[in-house]
């Protein structure tokens, strides 16, 4: 081997590991965490469709369901739908849904589409820093249940049962400040 | 700007080496077609090999529902024009985010493009940069679309 090849054997390997990370299956690491294993969820600032900033610093106090999606997932349109009725049906108990848009076009194409679906939650629109703050969202839905201190109780990588959301809810609604 | 004979055989020499590797995006790898012999006032085929990696499917050229991207080949540079793009038959596949099943390409498949060569085309060697648009999904999520970008080498005579 000369000295050039052998030279490139690292790059060459650094190539094919990062082809191989890159629209890797997504691993549902779903299992709800205890209230000690808890993390933060990174707070960000996005405008919704109306043009007001959302932080999620602001929901500090209610259980929290954030969900990445895009107009062009045809997972996510399964859930939209789920999330409207959590919505409607837990808004009163300290329950929001937040809906963060991965469109590269923007409001332009999921204006409309929010629009067209009536959807009864906050969306806003994704900027590369909310993406980078959440570890780069590559597969869609991906969805984090967070505590009403801002902690991070469960994450849903693709298409997982409502009935899961549902008791992940349930559970931090009734718990009431579950993670003290 | 002009390109001087011998910069356009240096160039073509460069991207040929390039063009030969298969080029991957995501889950979507792309070999592309071998050199291509145009001749001036006729028609000739590239082939392009995609593969995508198992477990996933990209939406077809033409999907069953408005929401979802197509699969795009595009071609830029270079004296050929095209004449036509033949995607493979799509398959209607049943998932369980899709209550009706959607038109979608799996596995390895070609996608063939018919070029013609202008009378007036220069002759000797030409690179043509094709553009490979997709959007892929699995059984239970999807990917962002990407685009795989990769060379055809051309010689026209």
């Amino acid at each position: 081997m000369t000295r050039f090849t052998a030279g490139l054997m690292p790059v060459c390997a650094a190539a094919l590991a990062l082809a191989g990370c890159s629209g890797s299956p997504p691993v549902n690491a779903g299992a709800p965490k205890g209230a000690k294993e808890r993390k933060k969820a990174p707070d960000f600032a996005l405008k919704d469709s109306t043009g007001q900033t959302v932080r999620l610093s602001d929901y500090k106090g209610k259980v929290v369901l954030l969900n990445f999606w895009a107009t062009w997932c045809g997972p996510c349109k399964i859930e939209i739908p789920w999330f409207m009725e959590f919505e409607q049906k837990y808004k009163d108990r300290g329950f929001a849904v937040l809906g963060v848009a991965m469109d590269d076009e923007g409001w332009e194409i999921v204006k409309p589409y929010v629009e067209r679906l009536k959807v009864n939650y906050r969306v806003m629109v994704a900027t590369e820093e909310v993406d980078n703050a959440y570890g780069g969202v590559e597969s869609l839905p991906t969805s984090y249940v967070i505590d009403r201190d801002g902690n991070v109780v469960s994450r849903h990588v693709g298409l997982v049962s409502r009935s899961i959301y549902e008791q992940e809810i349930e559970d931090l609604l009734e718990s009431g400040r579950a993670s003290k | 700007m002009r390109v001087s004979s011998f910069a356009r055989h240096w160039l073509a020499a460069l991207a040929c080496g390039a063009g030969l590797l298969a080029q991957t995006a995501g889950v979507v790898t792309v070999a592309p077609p071998p050199k291509l012999t145009a001749r001036r006032g006729a028609e000739a085929e590239a082939k392009v090999r995609v593969q995508l990696r198992d477990g996933y499917h990209v939406n077809s050229n033409t999907p069953s529902e408005d929401y979802l991207i197509p699969l795009r080949l595009t071609w830029s540079g270079g004296p050929l024009e095209v004449a036509g793009i033949v995607y493979p038959k799509p398959v209607l596949e049943k998932y369980s985010f899709s209550p009706q099943p959607i038109s979608v390409f799996t596995g390895d498949f070609d996608i063939v493009t018919r070029f013609r060569t202008p009378a007036n085309a220069p002759g000797g060697p030409a690179i043509l940069a094709g553009k490979l648009r997709y959007q892929a999904c699995n059984h239970n999520s999807c990917l962002p679309p990407k685009t795989v970008e990769f060379r055809l080498s051309v010689s026209v005579q």
